[in-house]
């Protein structure tokens, strides 16, 4: 079996010739069908900036990323076509009803007839959005957006999953059932979540990476990080790992 | 082609969620109808033919024409949605040339209202309809080259007010360079052969036989060549600053 996620190298920075700044630095890491990636860091660590180019958003300065065997850089339709992706702050359409914009994200993804229709259900029912179905998205409070990301994100039921904070501006409600859909899906999926809240990796994440101006600090179990501080606290870690990066 | 149909549906339809696609086609109509009559004196004349309402298109276009491209990707910068957009399976020339096609595609549909006229002057006479289709294909091939013109300079910023004010700068520089307003101001310190080359930018220059009834192979190829030239400019432009 391919790997589902191969990240090899990646590199990239920003600004002008005389002060670049380095935003991701030589990044390299694969993931498998089941592993769920908890990409924790500092702000502007590079996480974001990650993403964009796993999905193809950002062209990389070198390195380059493999998703299910296709290179994003030399033939990025089919590897889009196996990502979801949920951008961070989770942008949608704010003029189209939920119902139109899934229909749209549908129709890109190659659906057609009754097949886009149980595409856009399934979706809706796995993010609970049917009561807004018919709803603008622009009158939608921030963790219905949230969730309509989502469901974009995983309408086409892609073997790989890239969410940019997907529980932020959630409430503990919604984060639950955030990380439940997670969870769910995690057996068939490669998951990459990124996050700066720390018990979100307990409660989800087979694997944590952490990473501090844009160079993995750390990369293990969830447990086998908790055991490199004396106290055995994530936060402990997290802070001990970022601070002398 | 799939994938292109499905960005201008979605853009087309997105014109028509709000009420700009209303007003948009109301004062095109208004603003067509007053010059036809009132500055073109199309009644006085006494003659069946359309030629003082096509007279006026670069001038309705200058105006109408940004209002129409300024949000194609200022908007999709803004909102962070283009994120979305360019990592959906759709390639950059399916994206440019979707979108762009949604503002052409409406140009069509306000342009294809102002009929009433045609049938008109039918009533009153019989004009050369040969000649008003022709003048009716040129405008919308004239429309086309603004619409690319402004479609790149709104991939250029965030801000659609801004998008608008320079794209209508550009397009009046483009109306007025074939003319003597332009020529002028510029003989005095460029060579000849400049001059020409400016000269030959003129849209308003490139219009005149049009509006006539008469599409020379050149001023087509000309509208067609500044479309094309535009858009590939757009794609890179979009490529360089999705970033920001």
């Amino acid at each position: 079996m391919t790997t589902a996620l191969s990240v090899r190298g990646l590199e990239k920075s920003f600004g002008p010739a005389d002060a670049r700044k380095t935003a991701v630095d030589r990044l390299s890491f694969e993931l498998n069908q089941g592993d769920v990636l908890g990409f924790l860091g500092p702000n502007g660590a590079g996480k974001s900036t990650t993403m964009k180019m796993i999905c193809g958003f950002l062209a990389p300065d070198a390195g380059t990323a493999e998703i299910c065997g296709h290179d994003i850089l030399t033939d990025p339709i089919a590897a889009k076509s196996v990502i979801g992706y949920l951008p961070e702050g989770a942008p949608a359409y704010p003029d189209m009803t939920v119902l139109a914009f899934l229909d749209f994200i549908g129709a890109v993804r190659g659906f057609d007839g009754a097949a886009r229709r149980e595409r856009v259900k399934v979706a809706m029912a796995k993010t609970r959005l049917e009561e807004v179905a018919h709803q603008p998205i622009e009158t939608l409070s921030k963790g219905f957006k949230r969730r309509v990301g989502l469901a974009q994100a995983l309408l086409h039921d892609p073997p790989v999953l890239i969410l940019d904070e997907p529980t932020d501006g959630l409430d503990p409600n919604q984060k639950f059932e955030v990380r439940k859909l997670i969870k769910e899906m995690a057996a068939t999926k490669a998951i990459v979540i990124s996050t700066h809240i720390l018990e979100e990796v307990d409660a989800v994440c087979t694997r944590a990476v952490i990473i501090a101006r844009g160079r993995i600090v750390a990369d293990g179990t969830p447990d086998a990080l908790r055991g490199r501080a004396p106290s055995g606290s994530l936060d402990d870690v997290f802070r001990e790992v970022t601070a002398n990066a | 082609m799939r994938n292109i149909w499905l960005v201008t549906a979605r853009e087309l339809k997105a014109y028509f969620a709000t009420p700009l696609a209303y007003i948009f086609i109301v004062i095109f109509l208004i603003l067509a109808g007053a010059m036809t009559f009132f500055v073109g004196g199309w009644m006085s004349r006494g003659q069946a033919d359309l030629q003082p309402f096509f007279t006026f298109h670069p001038w309705l276009y200058l105006f109408l024409v940004p209002a129409l491209s300024m949000r194609l990707w200022a908007e999709e910068r803004r909102t962070g949605t283009i994120e979305l957009f360019l990592t959906l399976p759709v390639t950059m020339t399916q994206a440019v040339v979707g979108k762009y096609l949604a503002a052409w595609i409406f140009t069509g549909i306000a342009l294809a209202l102002t009929f009433p006229l045609w049938i008109t002057v039918n009533q009153l006479g019989n004009p050369d309809n040969g000649v008003i289709i022709a003048s009716y294909i040129g405008s919308l091939l004239m429309a086309g080259a603004f619409l690319a013109v402004g479609s790149m300079i709104s991939a250029t910023t965030k801000n659609q007010v801004i998008a608008f004010v320079v794209t209508t700068a550009v397009l009046f520089v483009f109306t007025l360079a074939g003319s003597n307003v332009v020529l002028d101001a510029i003989r005095a310190f460029l060579p000849a052969t400049v001059v020409d080359i400016v000269a030959g930018f003129g849209f308003l220059t490139h219009f005149q036989s049009i509006a006539r009834g008469v599409i020379d192979l050149r001023d087509a190829i000309f509208f067609a060549s500044v479309i094309v030239l535009a858009l590939a400019a757009n794609a890179l432009i979009v490529d360089l600053k999705k970033a920001e």
